[in-house]
């Protein structure tokens, strides 16, 4: 266990971290707001990721590609909240999970027929392809820097906008006392449809940024919204702050634990044994810390204040 | 919640319409006993086959419906106690315990063993938080699985054959399998009816409805969860246990999250506390799966659009839908 390597390992875990953010912030929002599950979220981070591979085959931009890829999946966000989640908002949490399901189950074999099952890939912008010296002799590619670099960027931005806008004040406001804030003159549901629309662009950014480096295929969006659930509800429902804490813990346990759980068990273990158990505790550790933090505070970390 | 209890038909009937109560469930399972005689003019082994797995899902949902349906316990883990119940099929076997004398307790005390660690921690929780920890225990379930490598990992594991009994071998004969995996069905929907009717079946529900009110009424509500998410788990590990036996097969991806929301789908789509209900939902989710899936492979475009619509427009499920027909009718 080097150093170095655990340095390496430590900026993939804040790169994952920092993925999971962007992903669960808007998860995180919409379920605060609106009281909403949305399992379709997942799938508004495989669709930012094909559409910016398709816009990129169009114009051949990188830059041009984000910016249209941006557009459509806010577009798209917006979209999907006008003619189906609008008609949920109420009622029982069941209703969203399954309808929610469909739209998974759709949107996924939609990919396939539009764009095939096989794997797509995304080119790394020429300008940040390379890699930098972190110290002598240990590299490390640019363009996970720019994604850790985007998301505290995003954060940062979110935490200004949520603390100190007034349109923040509102969905603050909203989501603790949403009649009130009805009553008090505001449309609600449209405040709803403006955090809809902007957490699905936050997952499309995800998915835009995490393509260059993995392949895009069809359901690359559901094992990551699983992840985004367990940063939520390990951060508390509803708060971005617990959002983003938790996120970078996941994504550091989950990266930390499957690069050197094997090492660590052949401390107590013989090898071989340490090599069957170890993988699987590695990908177990996040849902066991979730049910820890779970046992211990039902409400998460950072419960959002008023829920 | 309100609003889906109150769309919920009561559980005990008055007496008057209390034979009505039987009609449902008695052409559901008629059709059931029926299906191998149709068997002889059609493809006979496609027919058990599809139909056997429609009876398997059924136990699971049925076990699945007890807890959201009763106790507003919504389970988004239990494809996992199918999958431990079909894991302890296919590894006893692959150790030469081929017998289901062996494999069948094991299943269930399996399930139930995972239901009682993974209850305690879970049924702490409430309402959104319950579905997020379950999800993570099937998690849990699903990983362990994959890494099994001595048990085929990602691969999943393929089974010689069907479990014998006590050393004969009954289940090969797929008329028979049917007939046992009837049996099953038969045996947990009138257990499940006792048991939704019991005194504590109703400790169970009213603890749905109003839990501080149970509470104060110095019920221990939390033990009673407990008591009826380790029933659950092991009727959904029956359910596993006859799954490996049909396909002969076992795979982590009878725990994927996915199959979890399938089996609340079935629940749903069949219409939330009502036995039958989940009987039918359970049967038209696979039923038209099959169906549209004989058409073209792209069928998950079909279906997912038709659950978004089902759930928009038909809150109640199907059953909530016929009652809704019907009292139209009657009015006129």
């Amino acid at each position: 266990m080097s150093l170095t390597l655990f340095l390496i390992q430590f900026l993939n875990g804040l790169q994952l971290g920092v993925l999971l953010f962007l992903i669960a912030a808007g998860l995180t929002l919409v379920f605060g707001v609106m009281d909403f599950i949305n399992l379709a979220h997942g799938v508004q981070y495989m669709l930012g990721a094909y559409l910016a591979v398709m816009f990129y085959a169009m114009t051949g931009s990188f830059v041009l590609a984000l910016v249209l890829a941006l557009i459509a999946a806010l577009a798209f966000g917006l979209f999907l909240e006008f003619v189906v989640f609008r008609h949920l908002y109420g009622r029982d949490h069941l209703d969203h999970v399954i309808a929610t399901f469909g739209i998974i189950m759709f949107l996924n074999q939609a990919v396939k027929y539009l764009w095939g099952a096989a794997p797509l890939s995304l080119p790394v912008p020429d300008a940040l392809s390379g890699s930098v010296e972190l110290f002598p002799g240990v590299l490390y590619p640019v363009w996970r820097l720019v994604i850790i670099g985007a998301g505290l960027g995003v954060a940062l931005l979110l935490y200004i906008l949520v603390s100190r806008s007034r349109i923040g004040m509102l969905v603050r406001a909203g989501s603790t006392h949403a009649p009130i804030v009805s009553a008090l003159g505001v449309d609600i549901r449209r405040l709803f449809t403006i955090v809809f629309g902007f957490g699905a662009m936050l997952a499309g950014f995800a998915g835009i940024m995490i393509a260059p480096i993995l392949s895009v295929e069809p359901g690359m969006g559901d094992s990551i919204l699983i992840l985004a659930f367990v940063v939520i509800v390990i951060g508390g429902i509803g708060s971005i702050r617990g959002a983003f804490i938790g996120a970078l813990v996941i994504g550091l346990v989950d990266t930390l634990g499957r690069s050197f759980a094997v090492d660590i068990l052949r401390l107590f273990m013989t090898s071989s044994t340490a090599r069957t158990v170890g993988p699987a505790l590695a990908s177990m550790l996040i849902y066991v810390l979730m049910a820890v933090v779970l046992y211990v505070r039902p409400a998460g970390l950072f419960p959002a204040k008023g829920r | 919640m309100a609003e889906v209890a109150a769309e919920r038909a009561p559980v005990v009937s008055s007496a008057t319409t209390a034979w009505r109560s039987y009609v449902l469930p008695l052409v559901i399972f008629a059709l059931f006993a029926a299906i191998p005689l149709l068997g002889q003019f059609t493809a006979e082994a496609y027919l058990l086959s599809l139909v056997t797995r429609v009876m398997i899902f059924a136990i699971a949902a049925l076990s699945l419906d007890l807890l959201v349906g009763y106790g507003a316990l919504v389970s988004f883990g239990h494809a996992a106690f199918m999958g431990i119940g079909a894991y302890a099929v296919g590894i006893l076997a692959s150790h030469g315990f081929g017998d289901a004398l062996v494999a069948l307790p094991v299943a269930l005390a399996a399930s139930a063993l995972f239901a009682w660690l993974t209850g305690i921690v879970s049924l702490r929780t409430k309402g959104v938080y319950f579905i997020m920890i379950t999800l993570a225990f099937g998690q849990m379930a699903f990983f362990t699985a994959s890494s099994l490598a001595p048990y085929g990992g990602d691969d999943g594991l393929t089974l010689q054959s069907r479990s014998t009994v006590a050393g004969f071998d009954l289940l090969a004969n797929d008329r028979v399998f049917y007939y046992v995996t009837f049996l099953c069905l038969v045996a947990i929907y009138l257990f499940c009816r006792a048991l939704v009717r019991s005194r504590f079946g109703r400790v169970f529900r009213g603890a749905r409805e109003n839990e501080t009110r149970m509470v104060t009424l110095g019920y221990d509500v939390y033990r009673y969860r407990l008591v009826a998410y380790v029933l659950a788990g092991m009727m959904a590990g029956l359910s596993g246990f006859l799954l490996a036996n049909a396909t002969n097969f076992v795979a982590p991806a009878y725990m994927s999250w996915q199959r979890s929301g399938e089996l609340l789908i079935m629940i749903i789509l069949g219409g939330i506390g009502s036995l039958n209900g989940a009987v039918i939902g359970t049967a038209a989710f696979l039923l038209l799966e099959e169906w549209l899936a004989g058409f073209t492979e792209h069928w998950k475009m079909i279906f997912g659009p038709f659950l978004v619509l089902a759930v928009v427009f038909v809150p109640g499920g199907l059953l909530g839908l016929s009652r809704f027909i019907m009292r139209r009718l009657r009015r006129g």
